[in-house]
């Protein structure tokens, strides 16, 4: 099992793959969280993601963050903050209001960023790879069999997290960048500028290999001999 | 009398606004052993990549003060009601409400609280019949016992119930519990406490699942025929190869929990609900004069 750095978004297709399930992984670059609300407002009714989705990695997440320059809480923790103003946006580079209006001009920082559990929004798998070119999604918990075969169609891995290690993670995240779809809250369209993210496991390979499926055939076979022993 | 009855109350709003907290942020030590076993004892290579992060992370959340998991759950409260403490449980459902509000909003803690129909936020963490309260009474008794287990959703989602019937016997009880633990297969974040309630009523029975995954980590009922049920079950879970989050392994549950109750005879009832590894709980004493007792390891 080898260990690899990749950074995304990605644009060499060869960098998913030589990605091979139980390979261990750490990120680089820039990834975008994702989760229930925002698959479905893109997805089921039909809304445009305003983000660009082109060879990204995607996080199952719905962060807890603070927003900045907001008074709306109490607290030692916020009294601090609130009178931090936020940053104009024209000051950082990011885009403003009146230039896409579904991204926020709010500015957020982590407080407690984790992964939530990828099953549920398993059907999405299929158009994010092929209607807007996400490369790689990254959950806890896994995918089951109906992901392997799109994934290995469209050059998509699936990424292991440790589901609930939510402390580690949020120290590899270094920057939210930008918030769309604000509203949604906390299952927004979120962009993160991230290092050393990981460790992950390649869960599902572009090749057709899932580790959960080969662990779900052994446990079901290591049952029968358990039954028979009861 | 009412000035009293008002710093009480103050008391338990003060104790359970630091209590969610704290059960977010530090775990308790019998959690700790147990996954520092768990990375010493597992063989697959991404099982024991899971557990070093796991157990790294334990240690980020420590020296960062930050949440182990970003799951703030939904705040579930046991409380253990002495005849004689001077605040009415009404009086405490109100304060813990207010107390789960203010961590959430103080701190700030993710708010998850959403209308079952609407799936709209109901409030900071709290809602229609949210915070969930469950109470026990006791005699001859002037104190009250709080523990707060925040319950991730990833776990419980991972929920089971199954009316055997008695001619399914021990046997069914065993085979429920294996075949819904490999069906969760990596979702409810393995390696974690599988709670079992077995007897009374569907209802009852899924309660006392929750109840046993509240226990110190090992743990063993008081009946005996339950205790042995709890380790043959322990040993066999581990035997499913499900692994540390599904990867695969050696560790598939830090442990195997059962409460009981006695039961009609024709029913055989058995739940499961899923505790994570981030199994959080955290327990505060209060005394009939408002003092507070904190406790990680209740």
């Amino acid at each position: 099992m080898a260990t690899h750095e990749v950074t995304f978004p990605i644009t060499d297709e060869a960098e998913i793959l030589k990605l091979r399930a139980g390979d261990e992984v750490v990120v680089q670059g820039h990834i975008i969280g994702i989760r229930d609300r925002t698959q479905i407002r893109i997805f089921d009714q039909g809304v445009e993601p305003p983000m660009d989705l082109k060879g990204a990695f995607l996080l199952h997440t719905a962060p807890g963050v603070r927003k900045l320059g907001e008074g709306d809480a109490g607290g030692a923790d916020h009294q601090e903050r609130r009178a931090s103003p936020a940053v104009p946006s024209e000051m950082t580079g990011r885009p403003v209001a009146n230039a896409n209006p579904a991204i926020s001009t709010s500015r957020y920082e982590p407080v407690c960023i984790g992964t939530t559990t990828s099953a549920r929004m398993v059907r999405f798998t299929e158009p994010l790879g092929a209607q807007y070119g996400v490369r790689a999604i990254c959950g806890k918990g896994g995918f089951p069999d109906e992901a392997i075969e799109p994934m290995q169609r469209l050059g998509m891995v699936y990424f292991a997290i440790v589901g609930g290690a939510a402390a580690l993670e949020t120290t590899q995240i270094e920057e939210i960048e930008e918030v769309a779809w604000e509203e949604l809250m906390p299952e927004c369209l979120w962009k993160f500028r991230v290092k050393d993210f990981g460790p992950l496991t390649v869960g599902i390979d572009a090749h057709g290999n899932s580790l959960y499926h080969d662990v779900q055939t052994a446990a079901t076979k290591k049952l029968e001999e358990l039954f028979a022993r009861l | 009398m009412s000035a009293v009855a008002t710093d009480i109350r103050q008391a338990v709003e003060d104790a359970a606004a630091h209590l969610y907290v704290w059960a977010l942020k530090d775990i308790p030590q019998d959690l700790r052993d147990a996954l520092v076993e768990a990375q010493g004892r597992e063989t697959s290579v991404p099982g024991r990549r899971v557990l070093d992060t796991i157990v790294k992370n334990v240690q980020v959340a420590d020296d960062q003060g930050n949440l182990v998991c970003q799951d703030t759950g939904i705040a579930v409260y046991t409380c253990r009601v002495g005849e004689h403490f001077p605040l009415h449980p009404v009086k405490i459902y109100e304060a813990l409400k207010a107390g789960t509000e203010r961590a959430t909003l103080e701190h700030p803690l993710r708010s998850n609280a959403v209308h079952t129909i609407t799936r709209e936020n109901t409030g900071p963490n709290t809602g229609y019949r949210l915070p969930i309260v469950h109470w026990e009474f006791i005699a001859d008794w002037d104190g009250l016992d709080v523990k707060c287990v925040p319950k991730g959703s990833g776990s419980e989602n991972m929920s089971f119930l199954k009316m055997c019937v008695p001619a399914d016997g021990v046997r069914g009880i065993k085979e429920f519990v294996l075949s819904s633990i490999v069906d969760a297969g990596g979702k409810p974040c393995p390696p974690g406490i599988v709670g079992v309630g077995i007897g009374g009523s569907a209802d009852y029975a899924m309660y006392l699942a929750k109840e046993a995954i509240a226990r110190p980590i090992g743990t063993r009922n008081h009946d005996p025929h339950v205790a042995k049920l709890e380790e043959e079950l322990y040993r066999l879970l581990n035997e499913t190869g499900i692994g540390p989050m599904g990867l695969g392994g050696d560790v598939t549950v830090l442990n195997c929990h059962i409460e009981h109750a006695d039961t009609h005879m024709t029913l055989n009832p058995v739940a499961v609900n899923y505790q994570c590894w981030a199994a959080r709980r955290a327990s505060v004493h209060v005394g009939p004069d408002g003092s507070v007792d904190f406790d990680r390891e209740a």
